[in-house]
């Protein structure tokens, strides 16, 4: 065998990764059975196999048939969104996956509730942004506000971007909700 | 189906019931399963079911001498009786010796229920004695899991565990059952009362895949099959179908570690082994192909080498029941998702319906090229007359074995012995073969093999073993005892931790870092305090007496075989490197030792 130090000879089997690093998001829907730990078998396999969660939402939809629906944006390669659909799959109290990305036009919103906590102009403005964003004001004190706002997450981005310099001191986010357009049924 | 639905169609079904205790309930679940043989160790959290054990007689409990071996003993069994195994252990520690079991079992695909106690339900969250959260725990190295909270969901969800691991790609599933749980009374579901609406496998191909396959198959100039651990999940029927097959086409077969034994190894056809330790012509074989036919393999790190080097100018076609397995590690061109038997039976049909044919001048050529390859006798080593190479003590088992007319089973522990014994002992039918493929866990073979002897009580079990796994669940040796399992322990032993001094030799600049075992037992006065026989063979003139004297043993026997301590196993493509890179024994010495 040639001595040669190359970089190639000190590749090990373990860091030949894939070269494919075109990083997509994807937002999936998953069907669930509403069972203690499903939400903790679902995370675990995002932990465990090294995917990343931008965000999950869950919550049970049907309750008769004691089914949850689980949303998440995920973030990776074409490969490992497939490894994700499929793992995600294989979890026995799964009913069904779906990449809404890749089956196409869907909608998608986010609830988020801001606190801001400021007097004077910087009130009278975050009362103006507010309005234009169609944001509600849902607790207000002499020098507070809370309001709350639905929109697409890159909405709540923006409004989390302007409310900063005005006293915003607390955000919550719901995560997205998603749903295909059209009258296809999950 | 979910516990709910459980509950909600034994209201609306009226099926004929009785109440019983939830421990009366797992056994009656059991044997519905048709278990009759279960290995288990009692504890505090599991009283309930042991008690009910001992007032029936429909299953028969193996006492093992640590839970691990309960979990390694009832993956012998199932791999080599192709049945569910079960092991039954107490909470806390009893759960958590079990996980490196299940793990093993997930990871090699092995159908397996473990039924774990756990402290009763009002104890749970409590820091509770022998309290663990097993179900937390057992989360990632299970197929599935459960913790049963009522006794109403306890026969349903047995069933449905059941159904789980040995459906689609098989695996381990555990139930913890907490005390007050088995104490409780309930109403006894049937098996036929319970359907899972969740998880439904697929097991038929897509035809129209299939035969975009086969037309593949016929056109190829350089085609090789690939098959693994699912040919021998699929059941015996699979391998047959699977060597009829390949003797139809006239292809040449490899196979990964898991699925030795599928093809018959004394056929022509037959390659050998790939990978990491596999045979030279295998591997290239792999690398030069047109076409790549694997079915129930996939394709890992130790099979492929150096990824972006794999069989660089093939079409591959992967036939797997798991989709996630498809395009996980390597771009196929064809993915199917199926059953192994179902697959094989189905492009075997269209090859012959379609009157398809190897191109008879392209097979001619591919053969020349393959049997250059066997010419380089990639196995071979270098003998000695004063010590006992392992290759060679490993040649003269086979060799005995092949006068035995008894079925031979072989489980091996992890290590250099495990390689040789897969390159050197013939594998010619399916569920013969019980070694630690994915996870490599030391210590597996000793408990394997009491599972395998208990399943195959008229078969000859032999755990190829190294003296250091061996010692790590060398107290099984007990468990072997007790209940008359004359499995025969062969030890080449080196006194090194051989596949570990291998790698600091070759690739970290020889520095014998731990490797060396200092003050090991004496493995024949070892054998004789436990109650067992032992023998020891040093020169290789006294191999062959003493493989006889194993062979003829009624009682669990340790052979202490003092092999070559510097011997490595060969042909081996180190890691980073591609198949056709790979160094053969008479290369060893011009191996640039400084590379990693």
């Amino acid at each position: 065998m040639a001595r040669q130090k190359s970089k190639e000879a000190t590749t090990s089997v373990y860091g030949a990764g894939p070269k494919d690093l075109t990083v997509e998001q994807h937002t999936m829907t998953i069907m669930v059975d509403n069972e203690p730990g499903v939400l903790a078998r679902v995370i675990g396999l995002f932990s465990g196999r090294g995917y990343n969660i931008e965000s999950l939402t869950v919550a049970e939809t049907d309750h008769d048939k004691n089914i949850s629906r689980i949303t998440i944006v995920a973030n990776g390669t074409p490969a490992v969104i497939e490894q994700i659909q499929h793992q995600l799959e294989r979890l026995v109290p799964v009913h069904k996956v779906v990449d809404l990305t890749v089956e196409g036009a869907h909608v998608s919103r986010e609830l988020g509730l801001f606190k801001v906590v400021s007097t004077g102009d910087k009130r009278i403005e975050a009362l103006r942004i507010a309005e234009i964003f169609g944001a509600k004001v849902v607790d207000s004190t002499l020098e507070s506000f809370i309001f709350e706002l639905t929109g697409k997450p890159d909405k709540i981005d923006a409004f989390v971007d302007l409310m900063r310099p005005l006293g915003l001191v607390n955000v919550s986010r719901s995560g997205s909700c998603a749903m295909m357009r059209g009258k296809d049924v999950l | 189906m979910t516990t709910a639905q459980a509950k909600t169609k034994a209201k609306l079904a009226k099926p004929k019931t009785k109440t019983i205790t939830g421990a009366d309930m797992v056994i009656e679940a059991l044997a519905e399963q048709g278990v009759d043989t279960v290995f288990g160790y009692p504890g505090g959290a599991v009283l309930p079911i042991y008690d009910a054990i001992f007032q029936q007689k429909k299953i028969k409990h193996y006492l093992v001498r640590h839970e691990q071996g309960a979990g390694h003993a009832a993956e012998g069994y199932a791999r080599s009786t192709g049945k569910v195994g079960v092991c039954l252990v107490t909470s806390g520690p009893g759960a958590t010796n079990t996980v490196t079991a299940l793990t093993d079992a997930m990871m090699d695909s092995i159908p397996m229920v473990c039924i774990s106690g756990q402290v009763p339900t009002f104890l749970i969250g409590t820091d509770a004695f022998q309290e663990a959260d097993t179900t937390g725990i057992t989360r990632a190295c299970t197929k599935h899991n459960y913790l049963v909270k009522d006794v109403a969901d306890l026969p349903a969800i047995i069933h449905e565990a059941f159904y789980v691991a040995q459906s689609g790609r098989p695996g381990p599933v555990l139930i913890d059952i907490p005390k007050d749980v088995q104490f409780a009374q309930g109403q006894y579901i049937s098996k036929d009362n319970v359907v899972l609406h969740s998880y439904q496998p697929q097991t038929e191909p897509d035809m129209a895949k299939i035969e975009d396959a086969v037309a593949l198959m016929a056109k190829a100039k350089k085609p090789v099959f690939y098959t693994g651990g699912g040919v021998i999940n699929a059941g015996p029927d699979a391998s047959k179908a699977l060597t009829n097959f390949v003797k139809e086409t006239g292809f040449p077969i490899t196979s990964t570690l898991m699925g030795l034994g599928a093809f018959p190894a004394h056929e022509e056809q037959w390659l050998g082994m790939l990978g990491m330790h596999g045979t030279y012509e295998a591997n290239w074989a792999m690398h030069d192909c047109d076409v790549m036919v694997c079915i129930g393999a996939r394709f890992d790190d130790r099979v492929t080498g150096r990824l972006d080097a794999f069989s660089p100018n093939s079409k591959k076609i992967h036939i797997d029941i798991d989709p996630s397995s498809i395009n996980k590690n390597v771009h196929v061109d064809i993915g199917i998702i199926a059953d192994a038997g179902s697959a094989i039976k189905a492009m075997a049909k269209v090859w012959k319906d379609k009157k398809y044919q190897a191109d008879p001048k392209a097979m001619v050529e591919w053969w020349t090229e393959i049997n250059g390859w066997r010419k380089k006798n990639c196995l071979a080593y270098t003998n000695s007359d004063t010590i006992i190479k392992p290759q060679y003590a490993l040649e003269r088992l086979r060799a005995h074995l092949e006068k035995d007319k008894r079925d031979a089973f072989i489980t091996t522990e992890v290590g250099q012995h495990q390689m040789w014994a897969a390159q050197f002992l013939p594998f010619n039918a399916p569920n013969r073969w019980m070694t630690s493929g994915g996870l490599g866990t030391m210590g597996y073979g000793l408990p394997a093999a009491i599972g395998t002897q208990v399943g195959n009580r008229d078969g000859i079990v032999i755990d190829v073993a190294g003296e250091a796994s061996i010692l790590m669940n060398i107290q099984e040796m007990s468990t072997a005892v007790q209940y008359n399992l004359p499995v025969k322990i062969f030890i080449l032993n080196n006194q090194w931790m051989g596949m570990v001094r291998q790698w600091q030799e070759l690739l970290h600049g020889e520095r014998y870092s731990e490797s060396y075992t200092d003050s090991l037992p004496d493995f024949v006065k070892l054998a004789e305090a436990y109650g067992g026989i032992g023998l020891r063979a040093e020169t290789p003139d006294e191999l062959d007496g003493v493989i006889e004297e194993m062979l003829k043993t009624d009682k669990v026997t340790i052979v202490d075989v003092r092999v070559d301590q510097t011997e490595n196993c060969f042909p081996m493509i180190p890691s980073g490197k591609a198949h056709n890179e790979m160094i053969l024994s008479p290369d060893a010495d011009k191996f640039d030792k400084t590379l990693v």
